[in-house]
C-alpha cells in the first residue's frame, strides 16, 4: 500500500486535493449536497475531462498534442448534423463522429511518425485545418441534436430510464441504487475502464510509457515505437471526439468556437499537469488527467457559490494553477546534485 | 563541377524564402487576372503589410531565445495586452519605460520559474499568461480601458521616416541586436548550448540559470514592446489585444528553420519565416478567403513546408 501511493505520489496528491475541494464545496454549498447541483456539475466537467484524457495519451510519450480541443469542436460540429432521424441514424451518427476524430487522431500520428515532424508544431497546424473544418461545416452556430438523447445523457440513469421507458420507467427495483447517478459520470467512467485501462496493459500501451522514459531504450529493446506513437495520436483523437460528442449533446447544437477550442486545448495541458502525469514523459496516466480536469472545474464552480466577483474568476484560477505546479518543485532545492535535474 | 552546395541549415531559408516569393507570384497573378493590377508588387503596399508585420516580428524575435533554449513563452499574448494597458494607463514620458518594466517583471518571474523551480515552461508561462490576463480583466472590468496611447507611442507604430514607417526601424533595431546577440556573444552561444544539451552546458560552466532567465526577459521586453506598437497603431489598449499574436509567433520561428526542441536555428530565418506569414495573411485577405480556408491553408503550409524542410532525425537509431 505504501509503495502504491509512493509510486504515484502526484496521482495520490491530486486525488486528496480533488476530496478536499469537492466535500468542501458541498459543505459551503447553500443547499448542501443534492443530486441536481451534482447532474449539473458532472455535465460541465466531462468535456474536459474527456480532452484532458486525449491530452494525456501523447504527453505520456513526452510529446504533446495541440489539436485536442480542436478536434472536439470539428467532432462536436459533425454530431450537430449526424445526431437526429431514427433510432439506426442516430446510432450511426455516434460512430461517425467518434470516427471523425479518430481518423484526424490517426492523421496526426501519421504526420508525426512518417513526417517526423515535432508533436507540438504538427499538431499546432493540425489544429488550424480541424478549425477550419468546423468552420467550414458550422459557420455559424446550428444544428439539430435528438431532443431526447440529449436530455437522456445529460442527466441521472433516472431520466435515463424514463426518457426511453426501460425498467419500468426508472421505477425496477434493480435500477433503484443506480438512480441518481448522473450518466455523464457513467459514460466517462465507461469509457476509462473500457477502453484507457485494457488499452494501457497492452504492448503498445506500455510501450507508450517506455518511450516517455527513455525512446532510445525502448527502440533497442525491440518496442514497437512507430505502432506506439500512432495509436497514442489515434487515442488522443478518439478522445477528443468523445468530448465533442457529448459537448454537441450537451448545448444541442455544433458550434466552431475558436476561443473555445484554444481554451479546451490550453486547459487540457494543466489538467495533465494538476492530474500528476509529467510533461516530460513517462508517469501519470488518463485516469489521474480526469482528476485534475474535475479539480480544474471545482475550482470554477466555487466562484458561484462563494461571492466571489465574476471578473477575478480567471485570476484566481491562474493563481491556482501556477500554485499547483510550483507546490511540486520544491525538490529542485533539496537536490544534492544539480545534475540530478537535467534529463 | 558541383552545383554549389547549400549547408543543411540554410535550406529552410532558401525554400521558406523560395516560397515567399511563390505566395507573391501567386498574390500578383490573382490581382492581375481580376483587377488588372498588381499592388502586391507596389512598395508602398508592401511596406504598409511591413508595418503591420513588425508588431509579429518583433514578438517572434523574443520568442526564438526561448525556443533556442527548449523553452517556450506560452504569456506573450497577455503580456503584449497587459504592457500596452500599462502604458496607456499611465501615459506622458513614463509610459514606454513603464510597459517595458511591466515586460522585464514578466520576464524574470517566467525565467525564475522555469529556471529556478524547473517547472516546465509550457506550463509556467500558461499560467503566467493566465494570471496576467486576469489583471488585466479585474482591472479593467472586461472592457477597452478609455486611455488613450502617449504622442511617442502613436509616432512609433504610424509615423514615417524618410518615407519608411517608424515600426521597420523598431523592428530593425531589435532585429540587430537580436542577431548581435546570437552570434557574437557568450549568452547567445549559451543558448544555443543550453538548448542542444543543458546538461552538457552545466558541465562546460555555462551558467544555464541566469541565461535561460535572460532568455525569457528578451521575449517579454519583446512582447511589451509589441503592445507599446501595437497600442499606439490603433490608438489605445483593448482586451485581447494580443491573443493573435501568439501562434503565428511560433510558425514563423519555426518556419525559419529553429528547431522547435532548441539548440539550432538562426536569426535570418525567423525574420523570412515572418515575412512568408505576413505576405500569406495578406494575399489570402486580397483573395478575400474566408476565415475557415484560412485557417486551413495556414495549417497545410506549416505541415507541407516543414515536411518539405527534411524530415527531422530519429531520437533513436
Amino acid at each position: 500500500m505504501g509503495r502504491l501511493i509512493a509510486q504515484n505520489r502526484g496521482f495520490a496528491g491530486a486525488l486528496l486535493l480533488f476530496a478536499a475541494l469537492f466535500l468542501t464545496y458541498n459543505l459551503l454549498h447553500p443547499r448542501g449536497f443534492s443530486s441536481a447541483v451534482f447532474v449539473q456539475n458532472a455535465n460541465e466537467s466531462v468535456a474536459i475531462a474527456f480532452v484532458a484524457m486525449a491530452q494525456t495519451v501523447p504527453v505520456l510519450m513526452r510529446g504533446l498534442d495541440l489539436s485536442v480541443g480542436a478536434v472536439m469542436t470539428l467532432s462536436a460540429c459533425v454530431a450537430s448534423y449526424l445526431l437526429t432521424g431514427s433510432a439506426l441514424e442516430i446510432s450511426f451518427g455516434i460512430v461517425a463522429v467518434l470516427a471523425t476524430g479518430t481518423a484526424f487522431g490517426l492523421m496526426n500520428g501519421l504526420i508525426v511518425v512518417y513526417g517526423r515532424l515535432q508533436p507540438i508544431i504538427a499538431t499546432l497546424a493540425t489544429g488550424a485545418i480541424a478549425i477550419g473544418l468546423a468552420l467550414l461545416l458550422r459557420p455559424q452556430p446550428g444544428g439539430d441534436v435528438d431532443g431526447d438523447l440529449g436530455w437522456a445523457l445529460t442527466n441521472t440513469v433516472w431520466d435515463f430510464a424514463d426518457t426511453y421507458g426501460i425498467a419500468d420507467g426508472g421505477e425496477a427495483w434493480w435500477i433503484r441504487p443506480f438512480a441518481d447517478i448522473p450518466v455523464p459520470l457513467i459514460l466517462l467512467v465507461g469509457v476509462a475502464a473500457l477502453v484507457w485501462l485494457p488499452f494501457k496493459r497492452t504492448v503498445t500501451g506500455r510501450t507508450i510509457y517506455a518511450i516517455g522514459s527513455a525512446e532510445g531504450a525502448a527502440y533497442v529493446s525491440g518496442l514497437p515505437i512507430n505502432r506506439a506513437k500512432l495509436a497514442a495520436f489515434t487515442l488522443a483523437g478518439f478522445f477528443s471526439a468523445c468530448a465533442g460528442l457529448y459537448l454537441a449533446l450537451q448545448t444541442s447544437t455544433g458550434n466552431a468556437d475558436t476561443v473555445q477550442a484554444g481554451a479546451y486545448t490550453l486547459n487540457s495541458i494543466a489538467a495533465v499537469v494538476l492530474g500528476g502525469t509529467a510533461l516530460a514523459g513517462g508517469i501519470g496516466g488518463a485516469i489521474a488527467s480526469v482528476i485534475g480536469a474535475l479539480i480544474l472545474r471545482l475550482i470554477s464552480f466555487y466562484f458561484r457559490i462563494l461571492d466571489i466577483e465574476p471578473l477575478l474568476q480567471p485570476l484566481i484560477e491562474g493563481l491556482v494553477l501556477l500554485l499547483a505546479v510550483s507546490a511540486g518543485a520544491w525538490r529542485t532545492f533539496s537536490v544534492k546534485n544539480r545534475l540530478e535535474l537535467f534529463r | 563541377m558541383t552545383a554549389p552546395r547549400i549547408k543543411s541549415e540554410d535550406k529552410p531559408l532558401v525554400i521558406a524564402a523560395g516560397f515567399t516569393l511563390v505566395i507573391l507570384l501567386i498574390g500578383t497573378g490573382y490581382t492581375l487576372s481580376t483587377q488588372g493590377t498588381a499592388p502586391l508588387l507596389q512598395p508602398t503596399y508592401l511596406l504598409q503589410q511591413l508595418q503591420i508585420g513588425s508588431f509579429l516580428g518583433i514578438c517572434a524575435a523574443g520568442l526564438m531565445l526561448v525556443i533556442l533554449t527548449g523553452h517556450i513563452d506560452l504569456s506573450i499574448p497577455a503580456t503584449l495586452t497587459g504592457a500596452a494597458m500599462i502604458g496607456t494607463a499611465i501615459g506622458g514620458p513614463w509610459a514606454i519605460p513603464a510597459a517595458l518594466a511591466f515586460g522585464l517583471i514578466v520576464g524574470l518571474i517566467n525565467g525564475a520559474g522555469t529556471a529556478v523551480l524547473r517547472v516546465p515552461s509550457m506550463i509556467f508561462t500558461l499560467g503566467m499568461d493566465t494570471v496576467l490576463r486576469g489583471v488585466t480583466v479585474a482591472q479593467t472590468g472586461g472592457f477597452a480601458p478609455q486611455d488613450q496611447a502617449t504622442p511617442l507611442m502613436l509616432a512609433l507604430a504610424k509615423d514615417r521616416f524618410l518615407g519608411i514607417p517608424v515600426a521597420l526601424y523598431v523592428w530593425a533595431a531589435v532585429s540587430v541586436l537580436i542577431a548581435f546577440l546570437l552570434a557574437r556573444t557568450a549568452f547567445g552561444r549559451s543558448l544555443y548550448a543550453i538548448g542542444t544539451r543543458e546538461r552538457v552546458a552545466y558541465l562546460s560552466g555555462i551558467r544555464t540559470r541566469p541565461v535561460i532567465v535572460g532568455a525569457f526577459v528578451a521575449s517579454s521586453l519583446c512582447a511589451a514592446l509589441a503592445g507599446v506598437m501595437l497600442a499606439g497603431y490603433s490608438a489605445k489598449a483593448y482586451q485581447g489585444m494580443g491573443n493573435a499574436y501568439l501562434l503565428p509567433a511560433i510558425a514563423a520561428v519555426v518556419l525559419g528553420g529553429t528547431n522547435v526542441l532548441g539548440g539550432s536555428g538562426r536569426y535570418v530565418g525567423t525574420l523570412i519565416g515572418v515575412i512568408l506569414i505576413v505576405l500569406l495573411n495578406s494575399v489570402l485577405s486580397i483573395m478575400q478567403m474566408p476565415e475557415a480556408l484560412r485557417q486551413i491553408i495556414y495549417g497545410v503550409v506549416i505541415v507541407v513546408m516543414l515536411l518539405i524542410y527534411g524530415r527531422g532525425d530519429r531520437e533513436t537509431g
